[in-house]
């Protein structure tokens, strides 16, 4: 999925340009940086409400190319300067995370499926 | 491979050839024509479009009556007025009006190429979606774009020729190491993931494979945001890098874990909800790192610090030692 569409689908404007044209093969909604890092694949695109630089940072490491802010949460300066830097897209939606995953996965973008259930120990 | 054939191995890869195709039908008309377009009033005369081509280099010029494109001259409108000695008479009466052919700013070159190509005409007046005139557009304005997106493509093809085809490829010694050190502040998040960001560029770099730089910077930003978390006095990320295996060491001198078979476990967390709220404190960390990982080790002490050894294996394709394709 191009960029263009998701900008249409969840109604978003783009914050931060790409370097370079981005084909998204899938897509990982999540608040929580660590299960970014553990589920995301190249050319996937993150889905968030957290705002904050280490979204980028995230981003940057699990090489996700775009991500997409929820929730019309503007983000702050610091984390637009971040995103330049890295080469990381930002778009910003006005819709809620559930929302705007619903939509996205309507217009065609899909997750990574099932994962094993995880029993904590005690 | 050959220096001169990096543009064809470029495109051999499915890079050029796409990107041209995604050039010309994406890059918008406004993006390659001239904006600031000279124009005339219908009631100049042809001597003064003569003056205007003559003095800018130009071969034709939009006509305009308030504020409205009425019409276009061209170099040919010129030569037959001079054929026919009439360099006093009025533009109106040698212009193009009827049938006006002209490009949308924001559609795509392609668009227009095309338009060119069924007309046979040399310039468009190009207007705003008002239908306000905002440019003029050439079939040269096209060359001259796409040639130089053409450059950055070759630029872009002979920095990929001399990035190195193996890992450590470009050091060459009995026994190579590199040993790479970055202090960590505690509660510093605002430079969280500044050591493992540095040390993926290092490891594409001397030309590690994207998949091995990533397992290396997922894992090394886990343990560096570990370390702003809980780290008394921050710590200290070293990573140790050979062609067969890359270590990466991350410490602290306290407060220590106490029972670090719990701190293993997947979704334990001592982190604080302010922590939490940043997005961090899930208790995957270590889950993570382990992922990641060929091999892991945690040796902690209350009151002494605590030690995170994480060995990523290089794998054989990498170190370039079973393959040889150039």
């Amino acid at each position: 999925m191009k960029l263009d569409e998701v900008l249409e689908a969840t109604e978003a404007e783009m914050l931060v340009k790409p370097p370079y044209n981005i084909d998204l093969e899938s897509a990982c909604a999540s608040d929580l940086m660590s299960d970014v890092l553990l589920f995301t694949k190249p050319s996937m695109l993150l889905v968030t409400g957290l705002t904050n630089p280490q979204a980028i940072r995230t981003a940057d490491m699990a090489e996700s190319p775009a991500v997409l802010f929820v929730r019309g949460k503007y983000p702050p300066p610091e984390t637009l300067e971040l995103a330049e830097e890295m080469g990381v897209a930002v778009m910003l939606s006005p819709y809620t995370m559930f929302e705007a995953a619903g939509l996205l996965y309507v217009a065609g973008l899909r997750g990574i499926g099932k994962l094993p259930i995880m029993r904590q120990q005690r | 491979m050959k220096r001169e054939f990096a543009l064809l191995g470029f495109m051999g890869s499915g890079g050029a050839l796409s990107k041209i195709h995604e050039l010309i039908r994406e890059m918008q008309v406004s993006r390659v024509m001239t904006a600031n377009v000279f124009t005339l009033s219908p009631d100049a005369t042809m001597k003064e479009l003569e003056d205007l081509l003559r003095e800018h280099h130009i071969s034709g010029v939009p006509v305009i009556e308030n504020q409205e494109l009425v019409g276009i001259v061209s170099i040919e409108d010129l030569i037959h007025a001079l054929e026919n000695q009439q360099l006093d008479t009025p533009i109106h009466e040698y212009m193009t009006s009827k049938g006006l052919i002209t490009a949308h700013a924001q559609e795509p070159v392609m668009e227009a190429l095309r338009r060119f190509e069924h007309t046979g005409i040399g310039r468009m007046p190009v207007l705003d979606a008002r239908g306000k005139l905002v440019g003029i557009i050439t079939r040269g304005d096209i060359t001259i774009a796409l040639l130089g997106a053409l450059q950055e493509l070759y630029t872009e093809a002979e920095a990929m020729q001399q990035r190195p085809q193996h890992f450590f490829d470009a050091l060459e010694s009995e026994n190579t190491s590199l040993l790479l050190r970055y202090r960590i502040e505690k509660g510093n998040f605002a430079r969280g993931g500044d050591a493992s960001a540095k040390i993926k560029r290092a490891l594409l770099r001397i030309g590690a494979s994207p998949q091995l730089a990533r397992r290396v910077a997922i894992a090394t930003y886990e343990a560096e945001i570990n370390l702003i978390i809980h780290a008394n006095d921050g710590g200290l990320i070293l990573a140790d890098i050979q062609p067969t295996e890359i270590t990466i060491v991350a410490q602290d001198s306290g407060p220590g874990i106490a029972d670090v078979d719990l701190a293993r476990q997947p979704g334990y967390s001592t982190a604080t909800p302010e922590v939490r709220e940043m997005g961090f404190g899930a208790g995957m960390g270590l889950t993570n790192i382990e992922r990641c990982t060929d091999r892991m080790s945690l040796w902690s002490a209350v009151g002494v610090g605590s030690r995170l050894q994480m060995t990523f294996k290089v794998s054989p394709e990498e170190t370039g030692e079973t393959s040889d394709d150039d």
